[in-house]
């Protein structure tokens, strides 16, 4: 279990601010911090981490006090092990994969769990490689099985997906599942992506300029009650043509060109070039499966 | 070909000893100018850079001037410290360390700036205190950074003219290094024994910079 209070002055695009948040996760839990760049959510990370000082507050991981402002408590990050994955994956470019890894253990059951490790992140193949020779996707999974060489207490995930293509995500995304239930380790994430935090996590918290301003599930947090029975799209207008007594419309929507037919009081007005939105009843729409 | 042995020994020596000098000063001034805090460090950066632009016999004159025991400064290092340099080798390896500042801290600070700052924390996170990061990560991680401020030290060491003249003299078998007495070969006619000193300077050089490819290519491919 994981609960933690904080409080902290940030500088954010709009100037300064203040970080405040509370919250608990509970052992297998996978709970996402959402929100814009620039609101505090790597802030919490660090803070959690002991890479930033609180200003005030209090941060307890299975009944060990890591910071207590009160008490005068501050654990450093060395003491507190968290296991840290960091955006740009903070690989040591001169060791080996087994070598970063190697690095990280503090002991020898720490040694002894590598083989096991890297054989469960599928990395057995890629002990020997460096970094620099490892792709996105590798990278970022030799830097949670590095950080969980170290038996953390909880996973602290920072922007874990973006980077990758849309097909490694997925396949990571039930990596993280797998290693959750394996492990056991509650994970914090933090992201600024809808899919992400909706693929991984069980509860998220949606902060902005350091204020929580929603929690909950995915679902509930993202659709806020307004919950539509429509589809909306972004498009441009291409062209209008007469087409008997209607108007073929022609729109570029998410890169693709549709033609639509509309009723001539329906476009008065309409010019190419113009940005609109369409919109088209949920019910019962079709769906297909993408390969991959 | 009248090729003595002393000269090339005396650039080994020289150009060993002041690379040697060079890494374990360059190291922490470089740090301390890239991560430093304060307005001292602009000024660091600027006389670190200063023998790039300046006349190497100018440097050499202002050496000169500094350990000379008719100056304020060179009477001090001569009666205090009892350091009385001049025109030894060891004036030498102080005008090739003040000369190489240079090729020795510029690659370093490269290599520190582009350093992720996270590499650092990352270390911190799984356990590690601040020497063994030090020493295990971010020193290793600078090895690039390291082999190329080595490399270049150590050639311009070794080809060091201007400043070894003015503070060393030029006594031979004492202070004639390999580049000074191809000047002298030169000066007497003496072509032979000129391009002999020449082909092992070039020799020196080769022998530093082929280690040095190995090392920048293992770290930048691995093991595939």
């Amino acid at each position: 279990m994981i609960e933690f209070g904080l409080e902290k002055s940030l500088e954010g695009p709009r100037g300064r601010f203040r970080l405040e948040v509370e919250e608990r996760v509970a052992p297998h839990e996978s709970v996402a911090v959402f929100g814009p760049s620039g609101s505090g959510k790597t802030s919490i990370l660090r803070m959690i981490a002991g890479l930033l000082r609180p200003d005030a507050g209090r941060i307890v991981v299975d009944g060990k006090i890591w910071f207590d402002s009160a008490a005068g408590i501050d654990l450093p990050a060395r003491v507190r092990r968290a296991g840290m994955v960091f955006q740009d994956y903070a690989l040591f470019p001169h060791m080996t994969v087994e070598g970063n890894l190697r690095y990280a253990a503090a002991d020898r059951r720490e040694l002894e769990s590598i083989p096991r490790i890297l054989e469960f992140t599928g990395l057995s193949g890629l002990a020997a490689r460096m970094p620099s020779s490892l792709s996105g996707g590798q990278k970022q999974r030799v830097a949670l099985a590095r950080a969980l060489v170290a038996r953390p207490p909880l996973l602290l995930l920072d922007e874990p997906l973006s980077a990758l293509d849309p097909e490694l995500r997925s396949q990571l995304q039930r990596e993280l599942s797998r290693i959750r239930s394996e492990f056991g380790v509650p994970m914090l994430l933090v992201s600024h992506d809808v899919s992400e935090v909706v693929r991984l996590c069980g509860r998220v918290v949606r902060l902005d300029e350091g204020k929580v301003i929603a929690r909950g599930t995915p679902a509930a947090v993202f659709s806020q009650g307004r919950l539509s029975a429509k589809f909306r799209l972004h498009a441009e207008v291409l062209s209008l043509e007469p087409a008997d007594a209607l108007v073929r419309v022609s729109l570029l929507a998410g890169g693709d060109v549709v033609e639509v037919a509309l009723l001539p009081e329906e476009t008065e007005g309409l010019r190419p070039g113009d940005r609109v939105m369409v919109g088209t009843k949920a019910f019962q729409p079709s769906l297909w499966r993408m390969e991959g | 070909m009248n090729v003595e042995i002393s000269p090339i020994l005396l650039t080994v020596r020289v150009a060993g000893l002041s690379t040697l000098l060079l890494v374990v000063l360059g190291l922490p001034l470089s740090w301390w100018i890239a991560r430093g805090r304060g307005r001292l460090r602009w000024v660091a950066r600027l006389a670190v850079n200063l023998p790039l632009v300046m006349p190497p016999t100018v440097l050499g004159f202002a050496i000169l001037a500094i350990l000379s025991p008719g100056f304020a400064s060179g009477r001090f290092l001569s009666d205090h410290l009892g350091l009385d340099i001049l025109f030894t080798w060891k004036a030498l390896v102080a005008g090739s360390v003040i000369g190489g500042l240079p090729y020795m801290c510029n690659p370093l600070l490269g290599g520190i700036e582009s350093l992720s700052p996270s590499l650092r924390e990352a270390s911190a996170v799984l356990g590690k205190g601040r020497l063994e990061t030090f020493l295990r990560v971010l020193v290793p991680a600078l090895r690039p950074a390291l082999v190329s401020g080595i490399v270049l030290a150590f050639a311009h060491a070794c080809g060091e003219f201007g400043v070894v003249l003015m503070v060393g003299g030029k006594i031979p078998g004492e202070t004639t290094t390999a580049a000074l007495a191809l000047y002298d070969a030169v000066e007497t006619s003496d072509y032979p024994t000129g391009a002999a000193y020449a082909g092992i300077l070039l020799g020196l050089s080769c022998l530093v910079l082929v280690p040095a490819l190995r090392v920048g290519r293992s770290i930048a491919g691995g093991a595939r």
